[in-house]
């Protein structure tokens, strides 16, 4: 049986359907990535699965319980790192531990040692004892990380967990997780808009305006888009758009450097395309597809860099807040 | 239903940001104390005698009430921040009965209240209102009965509440009334009717008559009926506390 068991799981706000009719199942140590756009839906259905928000139709099963009937039952089951903030700012590092080792009943003694473990993993042990409101973004964000593994869950839900991490603690992050599947055999679903983490996953699912438009392996979803991808640089890159569009028959994807598209044989057409391009090549790169590619080719969209609109957000927020106070 | 260890660490956690946080401390301090002094004496020349008490006596116990309405309902109304900076996300997600978290929070506001309105007693003296020792204990009762009744109403209002802008409106259109319609501050014969009409509804108008039997010797009500209508109540509110926390999306 599955651990996550997902059928026909839908979610409308007034009118606006975020998660549509949603099935899918996660195996048992499984590592289960979900990969959209802003808006596609993910955070809803995780907030399904995790209890917090009512489906509106369908229904899951996680662990083994309904979501819906059953919903303690999956809380027991589950920890999750949110995609915002949730740790409680007034609190030390230690406190916003121990109260999540409370209310998940790890015995006391049991806590202390996971505690003092989880801030030396993290790198925080010299700070526990600081207010978190004086934290850094990634420090929090590790924090909220160390907690969510604090009691051992069977089911680890993560959306966009490494969001604003720098590379060497994403990669720790990673192996510990790596760990924690391989020695309690723990089933984690992820959020993502990095591709090279949606690398660690062991399958993926597409998800664009609510729907799950691919679902497979990473290599699976790869080699769906047969070829190589050209990425060419020209001294006016929308001239030769043009002319790649009415010589060959492929329409290029365009970025602020870079014209991008695909070949059935890159080794083959580079030299064709240099002998026969009217714009003078500046450079010119093959490479095999990558997901940034399949999500191109499928939605006709690139998953946008999530940063920019994640600051926007936070920036709203403190202005929401600031209102609050005056 | 109840899970301790759940009620413990929502309790916890409160009284803890409440002793961190002096400056809130000393804020909700000086308002009962301004009310007392300033109001108290600058009104008393217009006051007929209730019995033998001056008026700084006489609405010595409404200054205890407002402390606790104020710190209780401030104290449940924690919710909406809770859920405005995302922690309370993580209380939801895990395995707790709604139930406790709400007498959690509940035990969290009567707590913050006994403290403060225990500070409030300590001015007794220079009110020269003596206290009688076999007084304080239900006295503190009462204060507790009326405290858990008011955070349930907190809860309400925090769960029906989406955004935070309406705090004022809160306080205007809620705590003020409340304590104003209360008796706190005026005798409760000789009323206009409609008036008397509205305080002998507002369910405070008992928790008030009875810490004034407590502190100052009399009351317009028998301690028994202010009893009776003050659990009722208390009981009520947490029941809509459960109700409302429960069915609200977060
Ligand atoms: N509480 C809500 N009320 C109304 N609309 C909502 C609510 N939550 C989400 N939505 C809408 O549902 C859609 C999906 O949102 P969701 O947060 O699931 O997207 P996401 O895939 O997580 O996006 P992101 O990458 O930006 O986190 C969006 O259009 C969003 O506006
Ligand atoms: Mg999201």
């Amino acid at each position: 049986m599955a651990t996550i068991e997902v059928d026909q799981l839908s979610k409308s706000f007034r009118g606006l359907v975020a998660v549509d009719h949603v099935s899918f199942a996660v195996n048992e140590g499984e590592i289960f990535g979900f990969l959209g756009p802003n808006g596609a839906g993910k955070t809803t259905t995780v907030r399904m699965l995790c209890t917090l928000t009512r489906p509106s139709a369908g229904t899951a099963r996680v662990a083994g319980w309904d979501i819906i009937r059953e919903p303690n039952q999956v809380r027991k089951a589950i920890g999750i790192i949110f995609q915002e903030p949730s740790l409680d700012d007034r609190l030390t590092a230690r406190e916003n531990l121990r109260f999540h080792a409370m209310i998940y009943k790890v015995p006391k003694e049991e806590a202390k040692i996971r505690i003092a473990r989880a801030l030396e993993w993290m790198e925080l042990s010299s700070r526990g004892d600081d207010l978190v409101r004086n934290f850094s973004g990634g420090m929090k964000r590790r924090l909220e990380i160390a907690r969510a593994l604090l009691h051992t869950p069977q089911v680890l839900f993560l959306d966009e967990p490494t969001l604003g991490l720098d590379p060497q603690t994403r990669n720790r992050i990673w192996e510990r997780l790596l760990a924690l599947r391989a020695e309690n055999r723990m089933t984690l679903f992820l959020t993502t808009h990095y591709m090279d983490e949606a690398e660690y996953c062991d399958r993926i699912a597409i998800i664009d305006y609510g729907r799950i438009i691919a679902l497979g392996t990473p290599t699976e979803l790869k080699a769906r888009l047969q070829g190589d991808q050209v990425v060419l640089m020209t001294a006016d890159n929308l001239r030769a758009a043009a002319e790649i569009r009415r010589r060959y028959g492929v329409e290029p994807a365009l970025d602020r450097e870079n014209l991008r598209f695909q070949v059935a044989d890159g080794a083959q057409f580079v030299p064709r395309l240099v002998r026969e391009l009217g714009v003078p090549i500046l450079s010119v790169m093959v490479r095999p597809p990558t997901l940034d590619d399949v999500f191109l080719a499928l939605t006709g969209r690139e998953i946008r860099d999530e940063e920019a609109s994640e600051r926007e957000k936070l920036k709203s927020r403190l202005q929401r807040m600031g209102r609050v106070w005056r | 239903m109840i899970d301790s260890a759940c009620i413990h660490m929502v309790w916890r956690r409160d009284v803890l940001r409440y002793f961190r946080e002096k400056s809130q401390l000393y804020g909700s301090l000086t308002r009962p104390v301004l009310w007392l002094f300033i109001l108290g004496l600058g009104l008393r020349g217009g006051y007929r005698e209730v019995g033998t008490v001056n008026y700084t006596q006489f609405i010595f116990p409404g200054i205890i009430a407002m402390t606790s309405i104020f710190t209780s309902i401030q104290s449940a109304i924690s919710i909406i921040w809770d859920r405005e900076f995302g922690f309370l996300k993580e209380i939801l997600v895990a395995p707790v009965p709604r139930t406790s978290i709400v007498i959690g929070k509940g035990l969290a506001g009567t707590t913050l209240s006994l403290i403060q309105g225990c500070i409030i007693l300590l001015l007794a003296p220079l009110v020269r209102v003596k206290l009688a020792l076999v007084n304080i204990l239900p006295l503190i009762l009462v204060m507790a009965v009326m405290s858990f009744a008011l955070t349930g109403i907190g809860i309400v209002i925090a769960a029906r509440m989406t955004s935070f802008q309406g705090f004022g409106t809160i306080m205007n259109f809620i705590i003020m009334p409340l304590w104003f319609l209360s008796g706190a501050l005026y005798p409760l014969e000789g009323l206009p009717w409609w008036l008397a009409l509205l305080v002998r509804i507002n369910p405070l108008t008992y928790g008030v008559d009875m810490i004034r039997r407590l502190v100052l010797g009399f009351s317009f009500y028998s301690p028994g009926f202010n009893l009776a209508f003050l659990t009722g109540f208390s009981i009520l509110t947490t029941m809509a506390a459960v109700y409302f926390f429960n069915r609200g999306e977060y």
